[in-house]
């Protein structure tokens, strides 16, 4: 097995990115006007290194499937970003941001990239209030911040419950002024479905416009992957519908490592699952659980009960309910960290405490009736009111409660027609976010040479858990601050390249393959929608890959997956022709994506014998159901090399050093 | 639930289209607007007929990709909320519901339910931004405070989500609403102002090039944006307007 150089500058943590900046090549002003650099995806990642390429003198290229740049998934991220800006003075420092993130990836993420990552977080948040983007302010004019994922420190910057949405259009924002120029090249509805490499580096792209359903070539001296995460491998996730793996997926096939494709987060505080007509989940910012206390029946009987709708879950008295997360982590509380709050919810569940009246009876309460009760008594006091009745307190207290979380719970009552002030929520574990995915090195450069990936797509600062409010400040960093300049050095040899042209048989090459793969799915004409087949993937993953794994469940599903892709291969049905508009299409050609990657990500949870963050592997926990991480065997990453089928993949490794920071059990009780 | 759909189908932007009928049935009313379509296109795969075109994506009411004029209001009934947040228990059993996509002269028509709304993008382009440098030599986000209440109204304004709700609901499908938050959020803070002028100007330069209507203050917009996005942007805006044609 090969192991792989990241290419971490050297020297001590706080200088290497200083001097990497210093060290590596620059390319003059007038020559970056000759280079030409394609950007795929416009989220915050994308959108902002489309922005800033253009901004120093390249021509840019970008692409989105969406009809604007502005709908990218970004757009949906609700709770905020995390900046090392100290403002509260509470302590906060770079090293205090990259010592969480490290802990709270479970030591699987690489020392230098977070340290870089913390070390730029600051001028994110200047990048973006420059840009107008309107973050809470405190009454004296200055910038609020909230505290997130059980941190220590307020250091999560914010707007209201739609700080994703904000941030994005900052980006947007950012990007209109360069389309204005004619330094961005906006190709919208366009979805990149291969790579062109022409003497083993990225020259290029194939695309098909989703309007007229037509290929085109695309060149270019470089081309960045920022197309986002591949959560929806679950069918059911927090995800946009149209979020995919394709682009990840394609760029893997030619040549580019695929990292740790296993490590998904699952998110705590989602809705529930209500049926099988269900077509994706819903999330509710984490920030709820800074107030909600969570918890299930303690009787077997009275769980049934509720799910029958025979006992209402306000008649349960306090002594035969379980805040499980009190009882099992006393210092974290209901403030552990996402991995530990599903996985104690699921625990709950299989044990048959579960409240969903539905097929899977999945579901934990998220209680406010204490909140509302203690901020109604304080608000009494404040206001002077003496003997307040009790249904005083109570509108006092939702008073509180709405201008905290009232866009959250409106969205939470326009969904499950329940009043959320008046009954606890209905919640439930669902797939958000994955820390896997396209292997880089320091420069955010994959296996492949000219060939970068930024944002959710790459595997890089994560590690096997994601905390809060730190993915959108990894993609604003990787676009803004990183990709920027360390693509410079690859591309100074290339000031007198010139144009790459598109009639060369390595475009031909790449061209035929794609439109042989349409060809092949539009002529099929089988009996089952692309949907169905989607959502049996989608079943096998989260029932044998998903929130607890083990060794045979693994396996099986490895072998499930095959089959269901053959299976798809015969049996897929696509309606209409290749040459237009046409959705269904769309959809086959990334369902067929997923049903590789799929297997290729069973495979990787089968190889970790180790359970570390959003990877739990049943047969390696402590007496008392956590996870238990082998530092001695797994501090690596695995990369996968392709060889023309998911399950005979090469695992190379990069051994993850940790110099600065000493590997300790985390510990949450 | 069972119900009939009456839905408007059109091959591509330069054919003529149609009102088609449709029966789904054993809708759950917990499901969405979008998945009771979801359903629907399912059975006509089955049938080997061809599937409604629509566009969708987060299905969460923030990335403005969804629309449909539903029983003639753009997003259908219920205030405040998108196509994707409307679900079926707001129908009845048995009801027919008519589905259209939205309809302006700026907004052609794709296929079937699916519209073209990036006029939106260009007006965006030729002003929707402050005009500052991305590589990073920013001042400290601190060093300018800015008025919570101003803040908070430049939020207000900038949760527009571009879904074009409120010019499918306009009789002149005006696109002031779109186009005032716009200016608002920028016109609102300090980092905004410089450019104000020019942006007011060349935005609604490009608003009127790309042929959307005048406003005639019906006020449908407001009624209809599932953002709450209020008309009071559209005074301020014409009162930036106004600054800018005098100076
Ligand atoms: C509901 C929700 C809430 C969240 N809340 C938070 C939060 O509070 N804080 C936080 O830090 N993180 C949060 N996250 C995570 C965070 O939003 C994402 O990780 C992040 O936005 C990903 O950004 P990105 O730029 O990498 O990709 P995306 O925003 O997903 O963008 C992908 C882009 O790629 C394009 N694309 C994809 N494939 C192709 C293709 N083949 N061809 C052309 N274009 C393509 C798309 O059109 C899109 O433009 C949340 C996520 C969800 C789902
Ligand atoms: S103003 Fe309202 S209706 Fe119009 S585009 Fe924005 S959110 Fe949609
Ligand atoms: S699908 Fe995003 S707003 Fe409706």
């Amino acid at each position: 097995m090969a192991t792989l150089d990241s290419k971490a500058p050297q020297g001590s943590l706080a200088d290497k990115w200083t001097n990497h900046k210093n060290n590596i090549r620059l390319v003059n002003p007038a020559n970056k006007r000759k280079i030409d650099v394609i950007v795929v995806g416009t989220g915050l990642a994308g959108g902002s290194a489309a922005a800033t390429l253009a901004e120093l003198g390249y021509n840019v290229k970008a692409f989105c499937y969406q009809d604007s740049p502005r709908r990218a998934h970004s757009i949906a991220a609700q709770g905020g970003i995390n900046a090392a800006k100290n403002y509260q003075g509470d302590g906060d420092s770079v090293y205090r941001l990259f010592y969480d993130t490290i802990k709270g990836g479970d030591y699987r993420s690489r020392e230098a990239n977070v340290y870089r990552l913390a070390e730029v977080s600051a001028n994110i948040i200047d990048q973006c209030v420059a840009q107008g983007v309107p973050f809470a302010r405190d009454y004296g004019g200055l910038l609020d911040n909230r505290s997130f994922g059980g941190v220590l420190v307020s250091r999560t910057f914010y707007a209201k419950g739609q700080t994703g949405q904000q941030l994005l259009l900052g980006a947007y924002s950012a990007m209109n002024r360069q389309i204005a120029k004619g330094k961005i090249a906006m190709y919208n509805r366009h979805e990149m479905l291969d790579v062109v490499l022409v003497d083993g580096k990225a020259r290029g792209i194939i695309a098909r416009n989703l309007i007229t359903g037509e290929i085109e070539r695309h060149s270019a001296h470089a081309v960045v992957i920022a197309s986002g995460g591949y959560g929806n491998v679950f069918f059911l996730s927090t995800n946009a519908m149209g979020s995919n793996a394709t682009a990840a997926w394609k760029i893997h096939k030619r040549g580019a490592y695929f990292a740790n494709p296993c490590y998904t987060q699952i998110h705590p505080t989602c809705i529930p699952v209500h049926g099988e007509q269900q077509s994706k989940l819903t999330l509710m910012s984490e920030s709820l659980r800074n107030d909600g206390r969570i918890w299930v029946p303690k009787k077997l009987e009275d769980a049934q009960a509720v799910r029958e709708g025979k006992l209402k879950p306000t008649d349960i008295p306090e002594e035969d309910r379980d805040y499980y997360l009190e009882r099992r982590y006393p210092s974290f509380g209901n403030l552990v960290p996402r991995d530990v709050a599903s996985r104690a919810a699921k625990e709950r569940c299989d044990a048959g405490y579960g409240i969903m009246n539905n097929s899977t009876k999945e579901g934990v309460f998220l209680d406010f009736a204490s909140a509302i009760e203690r901020y109604g008594n304080e608000q009494a006091h404040i206001q002077g009111i003496h003997n307040p009745s009790k249904e005083k307190i109570t509108a006092l207290g939702e008073e509180v409660i709405a201008s905290k979380y009232g866009n959250l719970f409106d969205m939470y009552q326009q969904i499950t027609d329940d009043n959320p002030y008046k009954t606890p929520m209905k919640i439930y574990p669902a797939v958000h976010y994955t820390m896997g995915g396209i292997w880089v090195d320091y420069n955010l450069m994959t296996t492949v040479p000219g060939l970068y990936s930024i944002g959710e797509a790459n595997f890089s600062d994560h590690g096997a858990n994601r905390l809060g409010a730190s993915a959108l400040m990894q993609g604003l960093a990787d676009g803004y601050f990183v990709l920027p300049y360390t693509i410079g050095d690859y591309l100074a040899d290339d000031i007198r390249t010139g144009p790459i042209p598109t009639d060369t048989p390595e475009f031909d090459e790449a061209e035929k393959n794609v439109t042989e793969g349409i060809q092949r799915l539009i002529n099929n004409k089988g009996k089952h929608s692309v949907d169905y087949f989607h959502k049996k993937l989608g079943h096998i993953m989260w029932n044998k890959v998903g929130m607890a794994r083990n060794a045979r469940g693994l396996t099986e599903a490895i072998k499930e997956i095959a089959e269901l892709r053959e299976q798809f291969w015969k049996e897929v049905n696509i309606p209409g022709t290749a040459d237009e508009f046409n959705q269904e299409l769309e959809k086959a050609g990334r369902v067929a994506d997923f049903l590789e990657l799929g297997e290729l990500f069973a495979r990787d949870a089968l190889e970790r014998n180790e359970s570390c963050g959003g990877h739990y592997r049943e047969e390696y926990q402590t007496e008392e159901g956590e996870a238990r991480r082998d530092d001695e065997n797994y501090t690596y990453v695995a990369a996968w090399e392709y060889t023309g089928k998911p399950s005979e993949a090469i695992l190379h490794k990069e051994d993850l050093k940790f110099e600065n920071v000493e590997l300790k059990t985390r510990s949450y009780k | 639930m069972n119900l009939t759909l009456k839905i408007w189908r059109q091959k591509n932007a330069n054919v003529k289209g149609g009102m088609e009928t449709y029966k789904v049935e054993n809708i759950s009313p917990d499901s969405s607007f979008l998945e009771m379509l979801d359903i629907l296109n399912d059975q006509l795969i089955n049938e080997g007929k061809e599937p409604v075109a629509f566009d969708h994506d987060c299905r969460e009411g923030i990335c403005g990709m969804c629309s449909l004029q539903i029983n003639g209001e753009p997003h259908g009934p219920g205030r405040g909320i998108t196509t994707c947040q409307l679900h079926m228990r707001k129908f009845r059993d048995g009801d027919t519901i008519y589905i259209e996509p939205f309809r302006a002269k700026a907004f052609p028509v794709i296929k079937d339910l699916v519209v073209d709304r990036t006029a939106f993008d260009r007006i965006q382009h030729a002003g929707g931004y402050i005009s500052v440098n991305t590589s990073g030599n920013t001042q400290d986000a601190n060093a300018i405070p800015v008025e919570k209440e101003k803040a908070d109204k430049a939020f207000d304004a900038a949760t527009c989500i571009g879904c074009g709700a409120c010019v499918a609901a306009c009789k002149n499908a005006s696109a002031m609403l779109f186009t005032s938050a716009k200016v608002s959020q920028f016109a609102l803070l300090p980092q905004g102002r410089i450019e104000a002028t020019e942006r007011v100007q060349n935005m609604v330069k490009q608003m009127d090039l790309e042929g959307f209507g005048n406003c005639t203050n019906t006020g449908a917009c407001e009624i209809e944006c599932p953002k709450g996005i209020s008309l009071e942007n559209i005074a301020r805006m014409n009162r930036e307007y106004l600054k800018a044609s005098v100076k």
